[in-house]
């Protein structure tokens, strides 16, 4: 294949918002979906005359995402502008980083089929989020929308060690879920909270020299990341095959056609004219303050999972599953705490709850429903309340109006029967009902029994408890 | 009596003893305006009704002794470049024609808080770049002791305004020059503060590392009142300086001996006009009198300082100005095709000649490829300068130069050549390179009855220590008595 010829190149820089609860060089909320124009003041709106404060929680969660990339601290960092006209960037440029990170020289490990590997992050820097523009239907113009506007970022810049889309998910997938773990992100995707500039090139095996790359911004799914990228590659070799060169430029990322599209002419290069910003004091770190945030870093993904293994006997791929993602692993080990079941809350995590988080391409972060609750599910299966058939449309109900278990299954009158007399009256009224059945079960047919405990099953509309249904049977037909 | 012709502090006694009251001050202040406004040209927006109606509520809020302090009722003028809510505040520019702040600066919030009245806000040049106030998109400031002379910048409408008693005082902003120069062409006192010392939150940025906003005043015991007013941290603003307050009003002592001041002889050699060269050489010898050790030293930096300002202030201006670019609050231009030409033509149309110069030397010195050899360059400068300074004021107290080398010039003499008009600003602009204390004060007047103005550096933080030297040559030599602006025509 032409494909095994060459090696593929890729680097990320994946944005990230922070979690502040205001934003980076203003007071104003940071909250994602509010009415246009409302979570803005003179400062984000860039009203002449106003400066920039920098919020320090802000650097605390950079230093926070250094520390658990295994990153340098920069003991004296500082903001820079990189000047560009966009109606979405009101003061005209945007402050970000430049020559002094925050954070340098990280790395994050993967899992690949060969083994771990380890993706290198050139460095983490701190900026400040454009605004939105809306196209307006009633005037074919645009609508400006500064809510996002200086919104905290970190962005997270990979070495180019990433070789396959493959790698750049699993890439992508492992610092979400640090990034979660320390809670400086709710790297909500579909929210822009978490995107990505792909970097990709190509190059015949054996060469040593970079191929030109192309870069596709503003990725946020991991399913369009990895499509992306098998397009490009795909392109890159067809133009070099055919004996042309691939251009240095920005790709826009079609999903529809699934192909990319030029971004830019080239007499637009941009030169951002970097400079400090006058307006802001250079960031100086102390060991103790390093040292302090060091103290705060939680457990992270990778001994959780060892912890799983341990503890609880989960297997490799369902301790991998559950711990890529912090809002799944605290409700494995809230909901276990609870009602002390981990093998239940597990299979409930991977197959049920998983199922609808893809199903409805959720976040887990926005499962509505909390441990207590799935905890209560599975208590009420295990004390017989309700069959681990019907806690599956319960299941359900919690993902679509959110409330106790308990609450659904009385109003929806879902409690299973587990009453002896009652069950009773409804096998002996089945029994009569077919008496072809009983004498084909008496004749040897064990299937007839299915059969009957089946229209008991009907007769109740699922609510008889199985095993009584079944033992009942069993004694009736005895006799 | 003749009220505009006081300063503040004569006005607080008469207040004090009743024989003025708010409203007759204010009064007074609006008459003068009806009178000298068409002549010297100095504001871009005069609050005459508005004043009068606040005198009197801040009259009978006194009567009832809902507020008291000292300040209450005392008219102020603004430049136009500190934003002040509900006013319009347009940098004499045609970009911000229409632009109305919806907040007030920290120094608005604080004059406010002292129940000052605003007047109006004063011309300047086009974002504060000049010299001259000839860089307005409105109106050409006159000087008001010669109608034919520019009355410097770019705080030109503070200092005029200031000097032809239609305000018994003024705020001004200094990047490299802009109070200090206008104050010595128009005859009063202007004070620089150390950078950080004054917030800069809500003074539109030409060069956020130069900026500070001061004081013109008519004399030192003003400038003094003012700076205690306007001095003091602020959170919004992380340059700006946490330290204890002190009362500037202290500092005056009347009393100099002792005091060590370096003449630094590069400042009096070439290009110095000999009338100016004189005056300052009285000066020095009033000081000696007065018990002053003077001693000249070398301090050769000013023409360095002057190449190194232009870069840095350019460069940052550069960046600050970019937000003016027709989408939002600004001039927005009438017909244009694309976004590309809602910038280009916005921006053409809406700012004047020498703000474009400024912005496009900004936007070359920073590009890539030029950022080392200009921006960097000017930075190391910038800190060789610092060392110089640092130098001087191991040895000296107060550093004594003139504010410009010339008196004031006619309007149209230089305004066709931004170089000549760049080094009027020769003997201030270090300072500002520095982030040092500067005052100038009035010390003379040439043949023709022009003032010269003598500049006092102090090192950082050190207001206390040339307001005290200004305040004590200003007793002595007793200007105002003097000399007072003619309005030749």
């Amino acid at each position: 294949m032409l494909r095994d010829k060459y090696e593929v190149i890729i680097g990320l820089e994946v944005h990230a918002e922070l979690s502040t609860k205001t934003k980076i060089f203003c007071s104003c909320p940071t909250e994602f979906g509010a009415e246009p124009n409302t979570h803005v003041c003179p400062i984000c709106m860039a009203m002449p005359g106003t400066l920039s404060v920098l919020n320090e929680k802000v650097v605390e969660y950079a230093v926070k995402a250094g520390l658990a990339t295994n990153c340098e601290i920069s003991r004296d960092s500082k903001n820079d502008r990189k000047n560009y006209f966009y109606p979405d960037l009101p003061k005209a440029y945007q402050i970000s980083q430049y020559d002094k990170p925050l954070c340098e020289h990280g790395y994050v490990e993967i899992d690949t089929e060969e083994g771990k590997k380890k993706i290198r992050l050139t460095r983490i820097h701190i900026e400040e989020d454009a605004g939105k523009l809306n196209h307006d239907e009633f005037s074919g113009g645009s609508l400006v929308d500064l809510n996002r506007a200086g919104v905290p970022l970190i962005e997270i810049v990979s070495e180019p060690d990433i070789r396959s889309s493959e790698e750049a998910e699993s890439y992508l997938r492992k610092l979400k879920s640090i990034l979660e773990y320390i809670e400086v992100s709710d790297c909500k995707m579909q929210e822009g909270s978490l995107r990505a500039d792909v970097n990709v090139s190509v190059r015949k095996k054996g060469d040593t020299k970079l191929g030109t790359r192309t870069e596709m911004k503003n990725m946020n799914s991991f399913r369009s990341i990895t499509r992306a990228i098998e397009y490009e590659v795909d392109r890159q070799i067809d133009v070099i095959e055919d004996g042309g060169k691939v251009e240095q430029e920005t790709l826009r990322w079609d999903e529809v056609s699934g192909k990319t599209f030029s971004m830019r002419d080239k007499e637009d290069a941009q030169d951002y004219r970097y400079f400090p910003d006058p307006d802001l004091v250079a960031i100086k770190l102390s060991e103790e303050y390093i040292e302090n945030i060091k103290k705060t870093l939680p457990e992270l993904p990778e001994s959780r999972k060892q912890r799983y293994l341990e503890k609880y006997k989960l297997s490799e791929k369902d301790a991998n599953i559950i711990t890529a993602s912090k809002y799944l692993s605290d409700l494995f080990e809230g909901a276990t705490k609870i009602c002390n079941n981990p093998k239940a809350v597990n299979n409930w995590i991977i197959s049920d709850i998983s199922r609808i988080l893809n199903e409805t391409e959720m976040d887990p972060i926005e499962i509505p429903f909390d441990s207590k609750q799935l905890a209560k599910l599975i208590i009420l299966i295990d004390k017989g309340t309700i069959s681990s058939k019907l806690a599956k449309k319960v299941l359900v109900e919690m993902f679509e109006h959110p409330r106790d278990p308990e609450d659904i299954i009385d109003e929806k009158g879902w409690v299973q029967i587990s009453d002896e007399g009652a069950i009773k009256d409804v096998v002996l009224k089945i029994l009569e009902a077919n008496p072809q059945s009983v004498s084909d079960y008496k004749g040897g047919k064990d299937k007839a029994l299915g059969y009957l405990v089946g229209q008991a099953m009907k007769e109740t509309r699922g609510k008889a408890n199985p095993q009584m249904l079944n033992k009942m049977f069993l004694e009736e037909l005895k006799k | 009596m003749n009220i505009t012709e006081l300063t503040v502090h004569e006005l607080q006694e008469k207040l004090k003893n009743k024989e003025l009251t708010i409203k007759e001050i204010t009064k007074a202040y609006t008459d003068r305006m009806d009178e000298k406004e068409k002549d010297v040209q100095a504001f871009v927006t005069v609050l005459k009704d508005e004043a009068n109606k606040k005198a009197e509520e801040i009259q009978s809020k006194i009567d009832n002794g809902e507020i008291k302090g000292e300040l209450a009722g005392i008219p102020i003028g603004i430049k136009d470049n500190i934003c002040t809510k509900g006013i319009k505040t347009t940098c004499s520019s045609k970009m911000l024609e229409n632009f109305v702040s919806p907040y007030d600066a920290t120094v608005m919030e604080k004059i406010n808080n002292e129940n000052m009245i605003d007047l109006g806000k004063l011309n300047m040049d086009e974002f504060a770049m000049g010299s001259s106030t000839e860089h307005s998109y409105f109106k050409k400031t006159k000087n008001p002791w010669n109608l034919n002379k520019v009355p410097g910048g770019s705080s030109g409408g503070s200092a005029a305004a200031v000097a032809s008693n239609m305000v018994p005082w003024a705020l001004g902003s200094d990047t490299g020059g802009s109070i200090r120069l206008p104050a010595s062409f128009c005859g009063v006192v202007g004070l620089k503060p150390t950078y950080g010392l004054v917030s800069r939150y809500g003074l539109i940025a030409y060069a956020s590392s130069l900026d500070q906003i001061g004081t013109i005043t008519k004399d030192v015991k003003d400038a003094a009142m003012l700076l205690n007013v306007i001095a003091g941290h602020d959170e919004k603003d992380t340059t700006s300086i946490n330290k204890e307050k002190v009362d500037y009003l202290k500092a005056l002592k009347n009393d100099v001996k002792g005091l060590k001041i370096g003449v630094p002889k590069e400042f009096f050699g070439e290009g110095i006009n000999q009338e100016v060269k004189q005056a300052l050489q009285q000066a020095i010898e009033t000081y000696k009198e007065l018990g002053a050790k003077v001693e000249e030293f070398s301090l050769d930096i000013a023409k360095y300082s002057l190449a190194s300002y232009y870069i840095i202030a350019c460069a940052e201006a550069s960046s600050n100005l970019g937000r003016f670019d027709g989408i939002r609050y600004t001039y927005r231009t009438k017909e244009f095709k694309n976004l590309k030409e809602i910038y280009k033509k916005s921006r053409s149309e809406g700012f004047g000649p020498e703000v474009k110069r400024r912005i496009i030397l900004g936007t070359y010195v920073l590009s890539s490829g030029y950022y080392d050899a200009y921006y960097k360059k000017a930075q190391q400068v910038r800190t060789l300068v610092m060392k110089e300074f640092n130098k001087g004021f191991e040895k000296y107290d107060v550093i004594l130069t003139p504010t410009s080398p010339t008196v004031a010039f006619d309007i149209g003499s230089k305004s066709s050549n931004p170089l000549e008009m760049y080094l009027a600003d020769i003997c201030t602009v270090s300072v500002n390179i520095a982030g040092l204390p500067g005052i100038s004060i009035p010390c003379g007047v040439d043949k023709s009855g022009m003032p010269i103005g003598m500049q006092l550096i102090g090192n950082k933080f050190c207001e206390e220590t040339i307001l005290n030297a200004a305040y004590t040559f200003e007793q002595k030599i007793k200007f105002r008595e003097k000399y007072k602006p003619e309005f030749k025509k």
